[in-house]
């Protein structure tokens, strides 16, 4: 039934793309390996140098899954680049999104960063950490560090269908509840990243006894004021308030203010 | 050898991050100039990691790699347990163990079959080998969500798991699901064995190099999370001594550091070195499918890095189903302790090899330096050298081949370019 309503004539072409990043993503979407021969059914992936070594390298490209921030002069170049050859381009994970947690280094000077590291910076050509969003438009997003594979399956499914993907824009409180889990604030006064940050990882966290730290990022439209006077009352001093909201997601339009004025 | 050669690569496939290959052969077939060029922007972590809490050094150098997330969180979590002078119980040392041996499973796995098997087998990629090769890419597939269940259950999930803190676990898993996982293990055992056989039968390049090979090794176990460092020139000390005998330096064509022994030379890090240093500890059904394969240990081919990934996965499956059967499963997990000012060293296998993570940490639990050295800027120098020996033994084969070769020995490395320029 699902396959009867897809039109199958051309296969519609995916490509991956990997920035400033950690691969986790790729990783993520590797993960289906139950179903990862039933996607080539479906999709004819042209393009992902980590698993390809021919790759279809001019495009056009039905669907572009870009990992990783940007975060050199010649990454804005690429990103620019592929784009002008996608008809659909995915800001696949937090790097993608909003650089995640390399974009802690934003709130240092540049030159103190590279220092510490290389002793000859001039060879060095690293900018601010800022999502792919800062330099090209973007289609859609896939909240997570990592997403959830069955997000990344959501939003490949109604590519087919042609609908609208169901991506969450609730908290994960919204899935503490649907778990049965006690609330880690109010029963432990544990400093959770829940009532701020995007759910669709099943409240991992704290149904492990482990507070949210905020990984798949902000939600729609929440309270941090709110949430960061909560920790203020559990005895969270200003450094650990800002560390909370200095780490996934600290240049979101939603955290910055909490995450400390860069 | 009549004209200049060039080989170049501007973006080598099939290995996670981004890297280049440049090299320039003269008409005499002399190298003029030969680059592993690793172009990766840096994520400077020691750098944007001062300022944090000891106890988020796990979750956030995870992210420094994707395939490997576990390797940097128990690399982590000991460094700071050990400048905090923290003793985890049994318990969570196994967990920690079981929990690592899984994620060997995950890469090596990746590496064999993703990576590195259409190469030896005359494909482009592993979706091209799908319809001619069902039964391999099935089991590749197989054994790779294996190892990646087995890191869901006790971490939570496969990529930067969540559970694992510093002097424990948030949660021990049920045993009623760990017992289905041994049955996994088990049946798991004949893919292994397949395994070994296809990585033993596969042709690979003629190509030796004795190169000092170093490895995290344990009299008492297959050393992953703990261990001295020890090499094949010699090379026995504490993870504490780290650097007294291991040097950094920067080059320009590389974002990632070069390593190499104070004194001596470059070395190599990952499955080969672990076999070869530590091939008494391997389980006797590991050991057996070793000699079965007709390779001699000690190795030096570069390229016997697979067959020896295959061995392991033997062992691994055995140490897995061993840890199981030793678990209490007691709720033991948090302990306490008191926070204090300290510097800590560790040093583990990660699945490409040796990773170094060490922490200054003060009074308050505030990180006030860190020093972190993945496996790939362990051999990002080796593979170089290695290269540097391997072309002139190319040189009567057309470019397109000698550049497949040169990518394929760095395949063998199952570099990890991000994890490199952390």
């Amino acid at each position: 039934m699902f396959v009867e309503r897809i039109n199958m004539r051309e296969k519609p072409k995916i490509a991956v793309f990997k920035f400033t990043g950690c691969a986790g993503c790729q990783l993520e979407l590797l993960r289906l390996e139950d179903i990862f021969l039933d996607l080539l059914e479906f999709f004819d992936i042209s393009y992902w140098v980590m698993v390809k070594r021919e790759n279809q390298e001019d495009g056009p490209w039905d669907i572009s899954l870009v990992e990783g921030s940007i975060s050199t002069p010649e990454e804005i170049k690429e990103i620019k680049e592929i784009r002008k050859k996608s008809k659909f381009l995915v800001a696949f994970g937090d790097c993608a999104i909003g650089g995640c947690i390399p974009s802690i280094r934003n709130w240092m000077p540049q030159m103190e960063a590279e220092t510490q590291v290389y002793h000859d910076t001039s060879a060095i050509h690293s900018t601010k950490v800022l999502g792919i969003g800062e330099y090209v438009k973007i289609d859609a997003i896939l909240k997570g560090c990592p997403p959830h594979r069955e997000n990344i399956l959501e939003l490949l499914k109604s590519y087919l269908l042609k609908t609208k993907p169901r991506l969450r824009k609730h908290p994960v409180c919204i899935e503490c509840k649907y778990r049965d889990n006690a609330c880690l604030i109010t029963s432990k006064k544990i400093p959770c990243m829940g009532p701020v940050t995007s759910a669709g990882c099943g409240a991992l966290c704290p149904s492990l006894n482990r507070e949210c730290e905020g990984c798949f990022g902000p939600m729609s439209n929440p309270n941090p004021e709110a949430l960061a006077s909560i920790f203020r009352d559990i005895g969270l001093s200003e450094e650990d308030i800002i560390r909370k909201f200095r780490k996934y997601a600290g240049t979101s339009i939603e955290f910055q203010r909490e995450a400390g004025l860069r | 050898m009549d004209k200049e050669k060039t080989i170049e690569v501007d973006y080598i496939a099939r290995v996670e991050g981004r890297g280049a290959i440049n090299i320039d052969i003269s008409k005499d077939g002399e190298i003029k100039d030969l680059k592993f060029r690793i172009y990766e922007p840096p994520r400077f972590f020691e750098s944007f990691l001062i300022g944090r809490k000891y106890d988020e050094v796990m979750e956030l150098t995870s992210r420094i790699c994707g395939i490997c997330p576990v390797a940097h969180q128990i690399t982590a979590l000991r460094a700071v347990e050990n400048a905090l002078q923290i003793e985890p119980s049994q318990q969570t040392r196994d967990l920690r163990k079981l929990l690592a041996i899984s994620a060997h499973i995950q890469s090596n796995v990746l590496s064999m079959y993703f990576l590195s098997l259409p190469d030896l087998m005359g494909f482009e990629s592993i979706i091209a080998m799908a319809k001619n090769h069902p039964d391999i890419v099935k089991r590749g597939l197989r054994l790779k969500k294996l190892g990646n269940d087995i890191t869901e259950l006790i971490g939570g999930r496969a990529v930067h798991p969540v559970t694992a803190i510093v002097g424990g676990f948030t949660k021990i898993p049920s045993k009623n699901k760990m017992m289905n996982i041994k049955k996994r293990l088990k049946e798991a055992k004949q893919d292994a064995y397949h395994t070994v056989d296809l990585f033993s039968d596969v042709e690979i390049p003629d190509f030796k190099r004795e190169c000092e090979h170093i490895a995290v090794s344990d009299p008492n176990e297959y050393a992953i999370n703990n261990g001295k460092i020890r090499s094949t020139h010699g090379l026995n000390i504490n993870e504490m001594e780290y650097r007294d005998y291991i040097s950094e330096k920067q080059v320009p064509h590389s974002t990632a550091l070069h390593s190499h022994v104070k004194t001596r030379d470059s070395f190599m890090v990952g499955p080969l070195p672990r076999v070869n240093i530590n091939f008494d500890q391997l389980s006797s059904d590991a050991k057996d499918a070793a000699k079965r394969s007709g390779f001699s240990f000690p190795n030096f081919n570069p390229f016997v890095s697979h067959l020896a990934r295959a061995i392991e996965l033997v062992h691994d499956i055995d140490e897995s189903i061993e840890i199981i059967d030793r678990l209490p499963f007691k709720d033991d997990s948090r302990i306490t302790f008191t926070v204090k000012a300290g510097f800590g060293a560790a040093v583990t296998e990660a699945p490409r090899g040796m990773l170094y993570h060490s922490y200054d940490i003060d009074n308050n639990g505030v990180i006030r330096g860190a020093d972190i050295v993945p496996p790939t800027a362990h051999n990002a120098n080796n593979i170089e050298k290695d290269l540097h020996e391997f072309v002139p033994t190319l040189l009567h084969l057309p470019i397109d081949e000698i550049t497949l070769r040169c990518e394929m020995l760095i395949r063998a490395y199952d570099p990890c370019i991000s994890c490199s320029t952390h």
